[in-house]
Order: structure tokens, then sequence, then C-alpha cells
């Protein structure tokens, strides 16, 4: 049992539109995955899937080893759930409600439970009704990130909390993970995974385009080259893997893919490099490389 | 100079009432279906049962005989009202329908009202829309507005079927104008409880509650001595509009303004309040739960103040009923009219025994509609993301449904015998016979069986048609207007026992038989089975 969530091949028909078609996912056991993908693109169906809730079509899905809609009940006492739109019962306390979710998984621990409420800043005396949007996020953040549970399944936990908020999260979200815990977080937000996870798997229409840690993601990406020099530029272009050339005057800029690199730095030191930027792609850039695609079209595996 | 005064006065009532019409065409976009069912059950009703009644009692004798036998019997003025001369086919069905027909207007208004502002409210669409160029009052305006057209509809094609198979047109606008006045009224009622309550569910209740009370406030007056509490009641006013026997119209003044001062209130606390914000104020909770730990917990939590209010409500209405009984005892004349009327309403043997499993009838459908608003919760409950919250935690579906569903079976029991102990001692106390309240008390428990049919078919089609589950009820409905209407329409046996209200033996005057209990508890649990075997194995929300 060395991963903690296994998909493969997951397809889920409502009627008859496709919100799955062939979908892989898998989570070792410890690590913290990020779950990315648009609007719709079937994340919330994935987890509801894993939860349960929802029957699969067809495709196999394990989670902690066992089949997530047979055995809802005692797998749930090992899981703990954010889901993106929390609704509270109106007429029960924050407090009351963090103590009865606790009491369906196996348990919170009281002393992280006060804690997280201090570093949430949560009044739980409140009632369900009077809670704002982020406020009811954050019962069900200190709900579940208290709960003595193996696995935490968040999807789009963040939605609603400030920046400041957002930041205490993710500080109890590496304490999870140095406790040994194994996260699956579903979002949009790309720095906030990028913060967090140790490997990403991005879905677009149902389908898994692309997965792997964040490093590898980046070898198939280009590097932002800015540079001012002080003496004649060569031609650039004969560099392989150098992509978007603009020169004015002195001052040059490209993206460059990993295996240019090299030459385009030897290049430059050549011309004299008096200014240097180099930006490191990010899980953006590889997100919008994705999505502004118009068609889902099958993991390649190579750089463009 | 003037002039510019009187605009800038006038402007800004204009405007807190702008986006009442896009307001009013997204309601009626809502309620595409469920105004028209209602539309159509109620003109169904008022021009079946008075086509059926032209050949039922057709001849003056018949008419006569029924007149006579009804006026001297309080149990039947409590439960229908009184019946004026000169007698009439038309006459007869407004007696029998006036009253029916204002409290269902009166349930339509009310649920109307509350789903397009409380509800909406509560659920945070109203703020969406109220961001837009929407007035303060708009979507009070769009909610009453909606309602009152509804119940207009329903009587100008209530009227016109009636005057179309032959009554006389001024007595049909009579009934019609009875009908929607209550209704309007109520929905203004609806209104004002819309603003002073929090949450859908207590503005609903609440306005049931005093529609419940109008019920009772008729009832009492039409049947004991004290007539005037009748006039207290606007069931009681629409009812002196006497339509076809020599009509009064003094009636329309205060049944519009009740209309009228409830509307002006609502809008007046509407105005003094924020949006999402109640008269009742917050108080904080606990810090942390002690006891609330699992799903059973949870469901106790959630339904003891629902049970409470209906508990409440219950051995009121078994206290007044039970004093009535009392009453029914003083009949002067007899006919076998009467006595068959009775006897299909309410089973052989003693008047009194006819009225208690008269009544007993209603309050079983009453506490059906207590079960069907609990199990209703589930599908809330679904369909909010808070079962999806749950769910996520260790906890089964079926001790999940079945959290629901015993909580409706048990809460059901216990209001059955609220309703028989309250009516059995006070009619104890009127007749000074206290084994009248053992009597009293198996007559309301034995509706149990035909309570738990409901809780069947509720949980199946909870299982099997989830997005229809507000079509239970509609079959509540069905059955009212069967157990109601069904004698009066001399339906055969076999009709009337489709509902299971109808099959059941009619107690105290009854022997028990067995063999319908048995039978009505076995189909519930086949329905009730078959909806947690599908509910199991479909996908959740």
């Amino acid at each position: 049992m060395n991963a903690a969530v296994e998909v493969a091949g997951l397809r889920k028909e409502f009627g008859r539109s496709v919100a799955l078609d062939s979908l892989d996912l898998t989570v070792e056991t410890g690590q913290t995955h990020g779950f990315l993908g648009p609007n719709g693109a079937g994340k919330s169906t994935t987890i509801r899937i894993l939860l349960g809730l929802v029957r699969k079509t067809a495709g196999a899905a394990t989670l902690l080893g066992r089949d997530p809609w047979r055995d809802a009940t005692e797998l749930h006492q090992q899981i703990a759930y954010v889901p993106g739109d929390v609704t509270l019962w109106p007429n029960l306390s924050g407090g009351e409600i963090i103590d009865l979710l606790g009491s369906l998984r196996r348990g919170i621990d009281p002393v992280r439970k006060k804690e997280l409420i201090e570093r949430f800043d949560l009044d739980p005396t409140k009632m369900g009704r009077a809670y704002s949007k982020g406020n009811r996020q954050k019962v069900a953040l200190v709900a579940a990130l208290s709960a003595n549970t193996d696995l935490l399944i968040l999807d789009e936990p963040t939605s609603g909390l400030d920046p400041l908020m957002e930041e205490v999260f993710r500080e109890a979200l590496a304490a999870e993970k140095a406790r040994g815990r194994t996260v699956l977080l579903s979002s949009h937000i790309l720095s906030e995974v990028e913060a967090v996870c140790d490997r990403v798997s991005i879905i677009r229409a149902g389908r898994t385009v692309e997965t792997g840690t964040l490093a590898e993601m980046r070898h198939l990406l280009r590097t932002s080259v800015d540079a001012t020099v002080s003496g004649d530029l060569p031609d650039l272009t004969r560099i392989a893997g150098i992509h978007d050339l603009q020169v004015e005057g002195d001052r040059l800029r490209c993206q460059v893919d990993e295996a240019g690199l090299a030459d385009l730095l030897g290049a430059l030191s050549a011309a004299g490099v008096r200014t240097l930027t180099c930006q490191p792609p990010s899980l953006e850039e590889l997100f919008l490389r994705h999505y502004s695609r118009p068609e889902p079209e099958p993991v390649t595996g190579t750089a463009v | 100079m003037s002039t510019s005064a009187t605009l800038e006065q006038a402007a800004p009532s204009r405007h807190r009432v702008r986006g009442t019409r896009p307001l009013l065409r997204l309601a009626l976009r809502r309620d595409r279906l469920m105004i028209p069912i209602w539309v159509y059950a109620l003109v169904a009703a008022a021009v079946g049962t008075g086509y059926s009644f032209k050949a039922l009692y057709g001849s003056t004798a018949e008419q006569e005989q029924l007149a006579a036998g009804v006026n001297a019997n309080s149990s039947i003025l409590a439960l229908v009202g009184r019946l004026h001369e000169p007698l009439s086919v038309a006459g007869l069905t407004s007696w029998r329908l006036l009253g029916l027909g204002a409290v269902l207007t009166s349930v339509m208004s009310i649920l109307l009202v509350v789903r397009h502002t409380r509800a909406e409210e509560e659920e945070g669409r109203l703020e969406l829309l109220a961001a837009g160029s929407v007035g303060r009052f708009a979507p009070l305006a769009a909610a009453l507005s909606v309602m009152a057209l509804a119940n207009v509809t329903v009587a100008v094609l209530m009227a016109s079927g009636l005057v179309l198979i032959g009554f006389p047109t001024i007595g049909s606008i009579a009934f019609g104008l009875g009908w929607c006045t209550v209704g309007i009224g109520f929905g203004g009622l609806a209104a004002v409880t819309a603003q002073i309550a929090g949450t859908a569910r207590s503005a609903n209740g609440m306005a049931m509650a005093a529609l419940g009370a109008a019920f009772l406030l008729r009832a009492a007056g039409d049947a004991g001595t004290a007539t005037w509490l009748s006039y207290l009641s606007p069931i009681g006013w629409a009812q002196r509009l006497r339509p076809y026997t020599d009509e009064n119209w003094w009636p329309l003044l205060p049944l519009l303004g009740f209309a009228a001062v409830t509307m002006l209130v609502a809008v007046r606390l509407n105005d003094r309040r924020d949006l999402g914000g109640a008269m009742l104020a917050a108080r904080p909770g606990p810090v942390d739960s002690t006891g609330l730990t699992g799903v059973r917990a949870l469901a106790w939590r959630l339904q003891r103040a629902g049970l409470l209010g209906w508990g409440v409500a219950i051995l009121i209405w078994g206290l007044v009923i039970g004093n009535l009984a009392g009453d029914v005892g003083k009949l002067l004349g007899s006919s076998t009219q009467l006595q068959e009327l009775m006897a299909e309403l309410g089973g052989p043997g003693a008047l009194a025994d006819s009225f208690i499993a008269a009544t007993a009838g209603i309050l079983g459908l009453i506490v059906a509609a207590f079960a069907v608003q609990t199990l209703l919760r589930l599908r809330a409950e679904e369909t909010s993301g808070r079962a999806e919250l749950l769910l996520s935690g260790s906890v089964g579906r079926i001790p999940w449904l079945l959290a629901t569903v015993w909580p409706a079976v048990r809460g059901s029991a216990l209001l059955l015998a609220v309703g028989g102990l309250g009516t059995g001692g006070a009619y104890a106390l009127r007749s000074g016979d206290a084994g009248q309240i053992g009597r009293v008390l198996g007559a309301t428990l034995v509706q149990l069986p035909a309570v738990l049919v409901v809780i069947g078919a509720g949980v199946l089609v909870l299982g099997l048609l989830p997005r229809w589950a507000a079509a239970i009820w509609g079959l509540l409905g069905v059955f009212l207007l069967l157990g109601q209407l069904g004698p009066a329409l001399q339906l055969p046996g076999w009709a009337i026992r489709i509902s299971p209200f109808g099959s059941l033996p009619k107690l105290p005057g009854e022997a028990l038989a067995w063999g319908p209990v048995v039978a009505l508890v076995l189909v519930a649990l086949v329905l009730g089975g078959i909806g947690a075997a599908a509910f199991r194995h479909r996908d959740l929300g």
C-alpha cells in the first residue's frame, strides 16, 4: 500500500454529458499532491468519486488501498475533507460543527483545534448562519486540519480566505506534511500549489494532461532571459532552443529551452553582459500552455 | 418650486419598487409548474364537486333534509361551517368548499410568498439580485404580486367554471372572492412572518400556525354558543359572504382590510431591517460541544424545536376538538341523510364517536405533513452541500437516512399521542367520563400506519426521484381531497381507499380491524425498503 490514492482510466457520465474521460491520478503516501484544472475540468467530480458520494461509470479508483464506494464508511474514519463551498447548519455554532465533524472521523486533537482556531482568528461561538464565506471555510479547515486522519482531501480550500489567512493555511499544511499526512489539494491558485506541493497533476476536460514533480515539469518549460550587453550581440538565432527573441539596441529579451541555456549564457558573456535577469518557468506558464490550446491532446511527454 | 418638491418626495418611493417587473417575471418563470398545478387542483376540485352535487343533491327534499341535519349538528358545523337558506345545489357546493378552499389558497399563498422572500434571502440569492438596480421593496412587491396573481387566477377560473356548469353568476363571483381574499390575506401575513423570522422554515411555520388558529376559531364559533369567535377568523368572514344564498358583501371590507394591513406592516418591517437580518436577534452559541456527536444527535438537535412547535399546535387543536366533541351530544333533530353523511365521514355509531373519528383523520393528515417536512430536510441537506460534509465523515448512507426517517416515525407517533390525549382529556372533562381518554387515544394512534405509508412513499421518492422530492406534498394533497370530498361526492369505496387514511378502521365507533393496519405497515415497509435500496446506490447531490 504505497499510494494513498490510485485512479486509472476513471470515467464518469452524468446522463449524456461526460464529466471524466480516462482520468489518471496517483498520490503517494506522505506526499502533498496538487490537483490543477480550470473550472469544470472535473476536479470536484473526481473528489466526490473518491469520497464515495458519486459512483464511477468505469475505470479504477482506490483510496488507501480500498474501494471508495464500497468501503466508504470505514475509509472516512481516516479522511478529512474540506469542500470549496462550505455550507453550515444555520443554527449550530462553529465550535459545535467542528466537534460534530470530528466525531464522524477518527476524533480530533483538542490542542491542535484550539491552536488552529487562534491562528485562523475564528470565533467559534458564532452561529452557522452568521459566518461569512471565508469564515465558513475556516470552520471546515479547522475541523479537517485538527482531525486525527491520515489523508486530507481539500477541494479549493482557500476560496474566500484573505492573503493573511492563506499564509496561515500554507503554514498549517506544511505542519501536517511534516506530521506525515497525505494531502490531495485541488486548487487553481498556482502560487499556493507551487509553495506546498511535491507533485502536481493537471487535468483538462476530464483527462489528465500532465503529471509529475514541479522540477520535472519545469524541464519542459522555457526560462525567460532579459539582458543588456556592452559589446556587439552575436547572431543568437543560431542557438538551438531560443524563442521569441527581441533585440532593442543593447537590450535583449528571449525565451530559452533548458538545452539552449548554456549556449545562450556563453554568447552573452562573450558579448560582455552588464545586467541579466533569468526567470524560472512558473506553474502559471505551464497552466496557460495547456489551457490555451483549443483541443485537449494526449500527454506527449516531450517539449514543444 | 412646488412641483420640484413633490418630485423629490415622489422619487424615492418610485425607486423603492424599481425592478419589481423583472423580479416578477423571474418568480413566474420559477413557478411555471407550481402555480399551474395549484390552480388546476383548486379549480378542478370546485367545478368537479359542483358537477357531482348536481347529480347527488338535485331534489329540494334531499337538500332540505341535509340542511336540517347539518345546522343542528355542531360537529359538522365545526368541520365544514353553517349551511344557509335558501338551499340550492350551488349553495351546497359553496358550503362544502368555501372554508376548505380558503384554507388551501392560504397554504398556497404562504408557500409562494416565503419562497420568494425569506427563502431567497436565506440562500443568499436575493443579495445577488439586490445588488442590481432593484429597489428596497421590489422583492417583496414581486412576491406579493405573484401571490395575488395566483389567487385571482384561481378565483376567476373557478367562478367561470361554476357559471359554465349552470351556477348563478353573482354567487360564483362571491365564492371566488371568498377564496382569493382569504388567500391574499394570509399571503400578506406570510410577508410579515418572513420579516420576523430568520429562516424560511420558521416563517412558514408561523404563518401556518396563524392559519390553523383561524380555522380553529371558525370551527369553535360555528359549533358552539360563542358565535363571535367565528367573526375573528378570516375564514369565518369569507363564509359570511354567503355565496348563492342572498349574498352579503360587507365581509369584503375586513377581508381586504386584513390583506392591506398585513402588507403594510410587512413593508414597514422590511424598511427597518437589514438584508438577511431578522427581528429575532442572534445569540452566541457554545464554543464546543459535548453531546453533539454523530448524525442521530445532529438530527435530534435540528428537529427538536420544530417538534416542540408542532406539539404545542396539536395540543391546542386537540383541546378545542375535545371540547367540541362534548357539544356533539346536543343533537336536536336527526335525519338519515345526516346520519349517512356523518357515517361516511366518520364511521357508524354515536355521533360523538363519528366526530372524533373524522377529526382523528384530519389529525392524521396534519401529522403526515410534519413527517413530510421532517423527511424533506434530508433533501435540503443534500442540495445545500451539508450532506457532502457529513458523508465525507465516517457515516453510512443508510444510518444517515435512518437518522432522519426514525425521528419522523417517532415524532409522528408522539404527535398523534399528544393530539389524542388533548382531545380525550378535554372530552373526558366535558362528558365526565375518564374512559374516553383511552378511546380517543386509540382513534388518533390508529392513524400511524397511514402516516407510515406517507413516510415510506417519501423515502421512495428520495431514493428514486430525488429531484421530485417535493412531489410528496402533492400526494398528501391528493389524500386530503380524497378524504374530505370523497364521501360527499359518493366516490366508490376503492377510490377512497387509495388514500391510506381511507382504509383505516374508524375508531372509536368501529372495532379495530387489524387487517388494514398490518397491510398498511407492510406497504410502508416495502416502499421504504425500495427507497432505501435506491438511496444507497445513487449519486449524491
